[in-house]
């Protein structure tokens, strides 16, 4: 039978429906790998309990009979910014730590219903803020490729779970860059759906404007039946659209035989190719570019002058929205509560215990949000922000015009290692500076593994974006490259990654 | 360079209900000075005749029926309170002993 965790979600959901694999192994298989790596990984920061239950009672449902969806059976692990009934969720901070949703996340019922099977919460830093992890209040998560490396941020530990075969599938939440950064890094695929495609609801937010919910995995087929089930209209969100979304896994499919690529334009973004850029990530993006051309791409160069902003504008947006966001983490409904010696007011309490429970990044951007939104400041900065993104907005329908899809590297360099930019918070936000964008404009991306950088042996990630609701050209173009690349490396990127045997 | 001082940096924690310390303080006034420095570049194009953007893909009259849904027991919104007494959330005195 070979080892189940290294299958696909799509594979191992083909060995499910046809009995070969029940749900009980492929459950039992996965939290076997976690207690052999997850030591030295720190990817998970609680794994479900009663798991194989769950298991069990897909196995019966399918024995009995019952017609369930493509991925029942499938092992699913959920970042602990999406809130659970049955697990805690903390979202990464000591404010949270313990509390228990009394309702599941939208995105966690629909996967539930569709008889995905969780097996745990992942590490993340705290309150989403963050490309290392190592703002989790938990602890950082490793990189599988290099133990003294950081996995990305936010969702490092959804990356790290899917690359270290922990698991096939996991979801995770993108504000500027959280799923697609990491992805990055890892060697694995991640999807930031357009705004509005994936209900937030359940979603602990950080910035509600730019915040969403997407899949993480190994495949782009993977990614895509997960988008299938996640996706679509929730009432319990207002900004949740009511379009009626194609497959996401037919599209990667379609893609996957890769006549999409004849003719398609793809629009290289001029402000992204320069200075700043790791040598080794922009050969194998160049690389990456000469596939898609040899294969009747039409590589054209795109214009995007106000990208340069992005990452000033987000630095006022997002702290501004966070800041009013945290207010809710008060010591009065839930989390923790801090008491002054001596006692207090209400008042002193709530600034005891947030002095106490956030870390240094969520108070330095609630600090920064306070001040954008200060009377005499809120102009010059929240205000001026929130016009770089109507700039950022045409940029994008500009470059639309002249091509289908926009690439670049999905970050500027491959994994750093812990430490490297905890001091600096500007170093820090500049690993965004690709991924920010799509944000600010609601559109859709992609991040697919285009190979190793060759300065350092390290994952390297390409970028896909496209218009808002084009989601399904995104797995179309990504399957496409994904299928050409692993022709020509024999097999996928992840199966050079080293096994991890003795990790702990 | 921007000019936030440690009393704005107080201010703004005080604001914003967190009790820094002193070093925190000292710290973050240094940092936020960065950073402010850095994105402070926003202004550069943000000219009058641009207009702003609060929502990525704007909508308009998001309604639901006037209906009672789902809702907590109050025995599921009291779950995580930090105390509790009565069924209702208890709260730390309001009013200091000076007041």
């Amino acid at each position: 039978m070979g080892d189940i965790t290294r299958l696909s979600a799509a594979a191992l959901a083909d060995k499910l429906s046809s009995g070969e694999v029940s749900a009980v192994e492929a459950t039992q298989a996965h939290l076997d790998r976690i207690a052999a790596v997850d030591g030295g990984l720190n990817a998970f920061l609680h794994v479900s309990d009663h798991a194989l239950d769950v298991a069990k009672s897909i196995d019966e449902r399918r024995s009995a009979g019952e017609r369930l969806g493509p991925l029942a059976g499938v092992p699913l692990a959920i970042k602990d910014v999406l809130v659970t009934t049955d697990m805690p969720s903390t979202s990464g901070s000591r404010i949270l730590e313990g509390y228990m949703s009394p309702f599941d996340a939208t995105v966690v019922a629909r996967s539930r219903a569709a008889g995905l099977v969780p097996l745990g919460k992942t590490n993340m830093d705290e309150f989403a803020m963050g490309s290392s992890t190592e703002h989790s209040a938990y602890g950082p998560t490793r990189n599988p490729w290099d133990l003294e490396r950081i996995p990305g941020g936010s969702g490092g530990g959804s990356a790290a779970a899917v690359a270290a075969f922990e698991v096939p599938l996991a979801l995770g939440s993108d504000t500027g860059g959280s799923i697609r950064q990491p992805a990055h890094v890892t060697g694995t695929v991640g999807v930031k759906p357009t705004y509005g495609a994936v209900s937030r609801y359940g979603a602990i937010a950080l910035a509600s404007s730019l915040d969403q919910v997407g899949p993480v995995s190994r495949t782009v087929l993977d990614a895509g039946l997960l988008q299938d089930v996640i996706q679509g209209h929730d009432p319990f969100d207002s900004t949740s659209l009511t379009d009626a979304w194609p497959s996401m896994a037919d599209a990667a499919r379609d893609g996957a035989r890769g006549d999409v690529l004849k003719g398609l334009r793809v629009g290289v973004v001029r402000e992204f190719t320069g200075d700043g850029f790791q040598p080794g990530v922009k050969s194998r993006f160049d690389e990456a570019l000469a596939v898609l051309a040899q294969n009747g791409a039409e590589i054209v160069e795109v214009q995007a002058p106000h990208f340069e902003y992005a990452v000033a504008a987000y630095y006022l947006i997002l702290p501004a929205e966070a800041s009013s966001n945290l207010a809710k983490y008060d010591s009065v409904r839930f989390g923790m509560r801090v008491t002054p010696p001596g006692g207090g007011t209400v008042e002193q309490v709530m600034a005891a215990t947030r002095e106490a429970g956030l870390g240094p990044e969520v108070k330095r951007r609630i600090i920064l949000g306070t001040y954008a939104l200060s009377a005499g400041y809120y102009d010059a900065y929240y205000g001026s922000a929130q016009k770089v993104r109507t700039l950022i907005q045409q940029d994008f329908a500009n470059a639309f015009e002249r091509a289908d899809v926009l690439v670049s590297p999905s970050a500027p360099t491959t994994a750093f290692r812990f430490g490297e930019k905890l001091d600096d918070p500007m170093a820090m936000y500049l690993n965004d500076v690709t991924t920010i964008p799509a944000n600010l404009a609601g559109v859709p991306g992609i991040s697919v593994p285009v190979g190793l950088a060759p300065d350092d042996g390290l994952p390297v990630g390409i970028q896909f974006m496209a218009p808002a609701r084009e989601d399904a050209r995104l797995y179309r173009v990504g399957a496409a490259l994904e299928a050409l690349l692993e022709r020509q490396w024999g097999g996928p990127l992840l199966s050079q990654a080293p096994t991890l045997e003795g990790a702990n | 360079m921007s000019e936030i001082s440690e009393e704005q940096v107080a201010h703004l924690a005080n604001l914003a209900r967190i009790e820094l310390t002193g070093d925190e303080i000292a710290r973050l006034t240094g940092e936020l000075d960065q950073i402010v420095d850095s994105i402070a570049k926003v202004q550069e194009v943000a000219t009058p005749e641009v207009v702003a953007t609060s929502h990525p893909i704007p909508l308009s009259n998001v309604y639901r029926p006037d209906v009672v849904g789902e809702t907590l027991t109050a025995e599921q919104a009291l779950q995580n309170a930090p105390e509790q007494a009565d069924g209702r959330f208890k709260v730390s005195a309001i009013l200091g002993e000076e007041q």
